[in-house]
């Protein structure tokens, strides 16, 4: 009986023990929330809500200060759609060599290399980046703005590297998630397809892909929230003023912004760097419950 | 006649919309290949040379004229060591919570909804979540436990997740067999769920270090950047309160405020190494994994 009572406390200690390692989770995620909000709203009552999201000009440290950060949104948000116009094409036909077209010697090249870009940590993509692309980026600009009076010359750091940074690093995200979405396209549709006489390719494009566009379309948006949370790479090559987001600017991502300033900022300056935190934030939960609804969706779907 | 005609045209005209698209995806297919090989090439072309024992032994030091990473290679495995030993039970626990003993319900789907969240949430964030929160409310300031706890929420949910799969390969039956012999839930999961999917367990583990090897942006804002070795052995346990830099955060100070572009391709070139031996790790037990599945 004295055996059955401590087998039994035991038990639910190792069950409640359990059950708190899972709800740590729940915690995280809820002092993450209101940490975020509790630090990036001061800002906006000091600053004034419009004068901070949307004002253009950015001098936290003049005489007279001003924290426009609506050139930091603009550039986080074209910044991120230009490399996703980009990755995402890319990926998804790597996606169909890897599941419809090529032979299995040539997947077993391709397949690791992807894994491998996977893994490759993005400060060596943000130096690669610093010591190739930038060099070349100088050397367009120069062509380019020869005669131009009113181009600031940024030495090579600008959007476009960014971009092509961005783009190579959510890639493995991009096809991954297509392949499998691909791979779990019913054999008998492509079957159907080819009995009615079409070619491979138009069976690819016109049966498998729209099939699999629940999973690619997951993939785009994991491809999204990679994109608008990279800071280290980016912030290696995107040069460093508050500008329009034009193709051969400098600029700041919001994520960029955080990362050179942080170290530095006080008092109204590092409560804006918090509001920049909040937005990035928002952004990225946004992201996260259309993933969320996808996932679901795909779920019900079978 | 001129049906035929039409015919034909068409069929050319698909003909060349094959091909053209047969090309596109040839080339995008090795475009991936062709970055990997170029980056692999040109990091070791610029970064091997400066890679010998001197540079993985030593600390830079202006006054011995010395240049190497010892320190950020102590960090590193202090920071992974403080993550992993605290990360893995709760990342282990909560799976087995989620598939031995929650029922579907409210408290599930939000811990469920919580795990992706966090999995979603860029490094960045949590490394000002970690400054704001260890660093400044709890006062640890930047420091290697600083780091460690912020990483903690970043690879917990690849370690639950890992653990999950592996516990759904599982297969019922030993479950029941278990209760049969009268084992009780406790047991049942020390003795048979636990060894079995031990492999998935490991898999998490070693995807979470790569995760952390990689990590600058958490880092940089949580841990600091100091390079120094712990000058006595004690000097390691205090070291873990006080602030630190990995390999990576060197690489990127190296190459930008500091300039010294060297030492940032030889950390690149470690860096890139341990990547290949993680992922050959991690390739190895997949495929263990897989033939128990088959099974």
């Amino acid at each position: 009986m004295k055996n059955k009572a401590k087998i039994n406390a035991v038990e639910k200690t190792a069950k409640s023990i359990f059950m708190i390692c899972a709800v740590i989770a729940i915690f995280a995620v809820c002092s993450i929330t209101i940490y975020m909000i509790a630090k990036g709203t001061p800002a906006l009552k000091s600053v004034g809500v419009l004068k901070l999201l949307f004002g253009t000009s950015w001098a936290p440290t003049a005489n007279e200060p001003a924290y426009g950060i609506l050139y930091i949104i603009l550039t986080s948000i074209v910044g991120t759609a230009a490399s996703v116009l980009i990755g995402v094409p890319v990926g998804l036909l790597t996606a169909v060599f890897l599941t419809e077209i090529s032979n299995k010697k040539l997947a077993a090249i391709v397949n690791p290399a992807i894994e491998l870009l996977a893994g490759i940590p993005s400060v060596i993509y943000g130096l690669l980046g610093l010591m190739l692309l930038n060099p070349f980026m100088y050397k367009m600009e120069k062509m380019i703005f020869e005669d131009s009076d009113t181009h600031k010359f940024t030495g090579g750091s600008n959007l476009i590297s960014a971009v092509i940074v961005l783009a190579i690093m959510i890639l493995p995200t991009v096809v991954n998630v297509s392949a499998s979405s691909l791979r779990a396209v019913s054999a008998n549709l492509r079957a159907a397809s080819y009995a009615l006489g079409a070619s491979k390719i138009q069976t690819v494009f016109k049966v498998t892909i729209p099939a699999a566009k629940s999973g690619i379309m997951t993939g785009v948006v994991l491809g999204i929230g990679r994109a608008l949370g990279e800071a280290m790479a980016i912030n290696m090559v995107a040069g460093g003023s508050v500008q329009i987001p034009l193709p051969f600017n400098s600029v700041r991502f919001l994520t960029t912004q955080l990362v050179s300033e942080m170290g530095y900022a006080e008092g109204v300056h590092r409560q804006v760097l918090f509001t920049v935190g909040l937005v990035l934030y928002i952004f990225i939960m946004v992201v996260n419950l259309v993933l969320q609804k996808l996932r679901k969706g795909a779920n019900t779907d079978e | 006649m001129n049906d035929n005609r039409d015919l034909s045209f068409q069929w050319n005209r698909r003909k060349i919309n094959d091909v053209i698209l047969y090309a596109l995806i040839y080339i995008c297919a090795s475009l991936s290949v062709v970055i990997l090989v170029g980056i692999i090439a040109y990091v070791f072309i610029r970064g091997v040379g400066s890679v010998n024992i001197g540079f993985l032994t030593s600390v830079t030091s202006v006054l011995k004229g010395t240049v190497g990473i010892a320190g950020n290679i102590v960090n590193t495995v202090l920071i992974i060591f403080l993550t992993m030993i605290l990360a893995t039970p709760i990342g282990v626990g909560a799976a087995i919570y989620l598939n031995e003993y929650a029922k579907p319900g409210k408290l599930v789907s939000l811990i469920e909804f919580a795990t992706e969240t966090l999995s979603g949430i860029p490094s960045i964030i949590f490394g000002l979540f970690g400054m704001m929160f260890f660093g400044q409310t709890l006062g640890m300031g930047y420091s290697l436990i600083t780091g460690s706890l912020t990483l903690i929420l970043m690879v917990l949910p690849l370690i639950t997740r890992n653990t999950q799969e592996a516990l759904k390969t599982v297969p019922d039956g030993y479950r029941q067999g278990a209760v049969g012999l009268g084992a009780g839930k406790w047991h049942t999961i020390r003795t048979i769920l636990l060894p079995c999917s031990m492999p998935g367990i490991i898999t998490g583990v070693i995807l979470a270090i790569g995760r952390i090897v990689g990590e600058s942006a958490a880092l940089l804002f949580t841990a600091g950047s100091a390079k120094a070795l712990p000058k006595t052995l004690t000097g390691i346990f205090s070291k873990i309160f006080e602030s630190g830099g990995t390999m990576t955060v060197q690489l990127y100070l190296s190459a930008t405020s500091e300039g010294d572009f060297d030492t940032a391709f030889a950390i690149a070139v470690v860096l890139l190494i341990l990547v290949f031996l993680i992922n050959i790790g991690t390739k190895k037990l997949t495929k263990k994994y897989d033939v128990t599945r088959e099974k």
